[in-house]
């Protein structure tokens, strides 16, 4: 097993993590020729997703249990005012967080890039939606998005998406009249999951269990690429947990990613690039264990920011019960969406949304999500009641049929409190220490989030609905959705990557993650992650 | 109304509980149907539906056909399921002959019921790797309950012709309710 895993020779790049980020850099890389080895901590998860539908609908098994999340490998320490559930959060293996993702992908909004110059909070990006459009469609076609060009409030596009959208559900029309009537207008959603086959993947077929598991592969995952990119070339090992990167003399370039193996040994993988592509998460905690002499405080922290200004998207959601059906739970995914509260959050509408009572400058970005899953599920109810026989038939019928709920995506404000850190006093199986994440919520992110439930109670309430649950701003929780810890900007004294995601502190070490962003929006980060992982593998790509 | 439970629900029930797909498209029953080491016997497969007649609403039909399918696909390739599925019957059983001197399958539909309930498997958290009662919970109960209402047989009885586990396509999200 070991010379499966020991070290390649003559490596022009070296990709540390599998997920969507590394394998499309990856594969982008091979196919131009050039030698790939991919380091990926987690396994590889084999075909059985059946399985692990199975195990999803079970009550027994735990979000994390579904993908093998936990244990000393994952150990990590939530030290903020608010519990951090970090190993729901993410998935280590090839194919990384896809593999139990929702599958929205969104392009950020022209706003989205310039927070500080227009509401006064946070950091510009160095960046414009104009730099990252063409790679915005070159991601919508690797991924396979199904999208329709109907929502007014987005940034311009120069191509229709790749598939057609998912056509609007029975619910998504109950919703529709409400908001017109409110002034509020809906549109499609992105959608990476095939509404008709495509990259040898086929359409949808209706399980309704995508997030975790899509077990006909018609949600994307980055599995695709890690596949492509080895077929191209690369090499990809799994279970190999980098340990740390070293620097030569000069502290100027990375010359070896330390990797473990499942055996016990240790490899150093050389290479000319680097690319760290490990999430919002373990890519700060690989610089932060990386110290030596000559940086104390880690790799490319030369700022002191590395794992500061990490933030999320908060949930906010409010549901209830109306008098007519409203199928839910046909399909585990959502058709239909508004931004109308996203540029402008602060704005009231000509039928009845008020205006806030503050200006959308102390407001955050919302966006608003219309469930096709919202109430209880037959099948979860079935699992958990815990009787059987008609009386457990009859609880299911009284129980499923008439929920309905508005979720929504809420901006945090990134604040250098937050962060991911290292708890010394916790190790994990390689004894390095775990990563700590501090997290809370600011003021300004907590108004958005009650902005945010007084419009979907005036949308419940426009459909007499009677409204018996909302998530506000006491009880959110993170849409897991790491970003910010190893932000993009123009100073070096106040960011850890350029605009092309090229650390500023060494010259060979590229970051290819959400942890670039200075700043998330309220859009579902990961087509952003790849319109960014596809733009530097051509600044990479110009260094080989 | 009766509801048989078709091969479509047992393809469904299979899809749902572990057996893998061909390709990745729609699920295929293809394949051997064989259980890994140790298949589970009739009597096992008569303890699983004699269980399942009591789980399962009045409407349901022809469960024996059902249980028997979606046992096979639930043991192939899998015999851990084997032995969590032989061991909570082994258990059941021998709580029978304490109780009544015979096995579960043996009992009239109400001490079947009765016994479920004294044993507390009404309340027992499911755990493949719990005490008997939960492990019987878990590989037995719950499993049932997951192949009706994973199904389209199971899911219209509440309301819902496209469960979530089950690959019903993308027609029925988008219909309004029947009149």
């Amino acid at each position: 097993m070991s010379a499966e895993r020991t070290a390649s020779d003559g490596a022009d790049v070296c990709v540390i993590g599998a997920g969507p980020a590394g394998a499309l850099i990856a594969h982008r890389l091979a196919a131009g020729g050039h030698d790939v080895t991919v380091l990926e901590a987690g396994p590889r998860f084999g075909r059985q997703r059946t399985e692990r539908m199975e195990n999803a609908l079970h009550p027994a098994h735990e979000p994390p249990e579904i993908w093998e999340m936990g244990g000393q490998r994952d150990a990590f320490t939530s030290s903020g005012e608010r519990s951090y559930p970090l190993n729901h959060a993410r998935v280590k293996g090839v194919g990384g967080s896809t593999l139990h993702w929702q599958g929205m992908v969104m392009r950020l909004h022209e706003r989205d890039f310039a927070v500080a110059s227009r509401e006064g909070v946070a950091a510009d990006w160095p960046i414009e939606y104009t730099d990252l459009r063409s790679y915005y469609a070159a991601a919508e076609a690797a991924l396979g998005v199904a999208g329709a060009s109907d929502n007014p409030f987005v940034p311009p596009r120069e191509r229709p998406h790749p598939m057609p959208a998912f056509d609007p559900s029975h619910s998504d029309s109950i919703f529709a009249k409400a908001c017109e009537s409110l002034g509020i207008a809906t549109h499609s959603v992105p959608n990476a999951r095939n509404s008709e086959p495509y990259d040898d993947r086929s359409a949808c077929v209706g399980y309704g269990t995508c997030q975790p598991v899509c077990p006909s592969g018609a949600k994307y995952d980055a599995t695709s690429h890690i596949e492509k990119a080895e077929s191209a070339g690369a090499r990809v090992l799994d279970r190999v947990p980098v340990q740390r990167l070293e620097h030569g003399d000069a502290g100027e370039r990375i010359t070896a990613a330390v990797y473990a193996t499942p055996d016990g040994e240790t490899f150093r993988q050389e290479a000319r690039q680097f690319v760290l592509a490990a999430g919002g998460v373990e890519t700060p905690r690989v610089l932060l264990l990386s110290d030596s002499p000559q940086y104390p405080d880690g790799l490319a922290n030369s700022s002191g920011l590395v794992g500061r200004y990490f933030h999320e998207h908060l949930f906010a959601g409010t549901g209830g019960v109306i008098d007519r059906e409203t199928r839910q739970h046909h399909v585990g995914f959502n058709t239909s969406e508004s931004h109308q509260f996203y540029d402008d959050p602060a704005a009231g509408t000509d039928g009845g949304i008020p205006p806030a009572d503050v200006d959308s400058a102390d407001l955050g970005a919302i966006k608003l999500e219309f469930l096709n899953y919202a109430g209880p599920s037959p099948v979860e109810m079935a699992l958990s009641d815990g009787g059987w026989g008609n009386e457990l038939r009859d609880r299911i019928a009284d129980a499923y049929g008439h929920s309905l709920a508005v979720g929504a995506l809420v901006e945090q404000t990134p604040r250098r409190e937050n962060y991911v850190g290292l708890d010394r006093s916790t190790t994990d199986d390689h004894g390095n220490p775990v990563p700590e994440i501090h997290w809370e919520i600011d003021d300004r992110t907590r108004r958005t989030i009650r902005r945010a439930n007084a419009i979907q109670e005036a949308i419940l309430t426009e459909l007499d609905a009677e409204i018996t649950w909302q998530v506000g701003p006491g009880n959110t929780g993170p849409a897991y959705h790491h970003m910010g810890t190893t932000r993009m900007g123009a100073d070096p004294g106040e960011s850890i990557v350029d605009h092309r995601c090229l650390t500023h502190d060494l010259a060979n070490l590229w970051i290819a993650s959400s942890s670039v962003f200075p700043t998330g929006g309220a859009m579902n980060p990961s087509l952003s992650i790849a319109a960014l992982a596809l733009r530097a593998a051509e600044h990479v790509e110009e260094r080989l | 109304m009766s509801h048989k439970l078709t091969r479509r629900d047992a393809i469904a029930a299979l899809s749902a509980l572990g057996v893998s797909l061909a390709g990745c498209g729609a699920p295929s029953t293809d394949g051997d149907g064989q259980a890994g080491d140790r298949p589970l016997t009739d009597h096992d497969r008569e303890t699983l539906t004699a269980v399942g007649e009591v789980l399962y609403p009045d409407e349901v039909d022809e469960i024996d056909a059902f249980v028997d399918r979606y046992a096979t696909g639930r043991t192939t390739d899998r015999p851990e399921h084997v032995d969590g599925i032989t061991e909570a019957i082994t258990y059941l059983d021998e709580y029978c002959q304490s109780w009544f001197d015979a096995d579960f399958a043996a009992l009239s539909p109400a001490e079947r019921d009765e016994t479920l309930r004294r044993m507390g498997a009404d309340e027992a958290e499911p755990d493949p790797e719990g005490g008997d009662v939960e492990q019987l919970r878990y590989f037995v109960i719950d499993d049932l309950l997951l192949a009706l209402y994973a199904s389209p047989t199971g899911g219209e009885l509440v309301g819902i012709e496209n469960p979530p586990g089950h690959p019903g396509g993308l027609a029925s999200y988008q219909r309004g309710p029947e009149p």
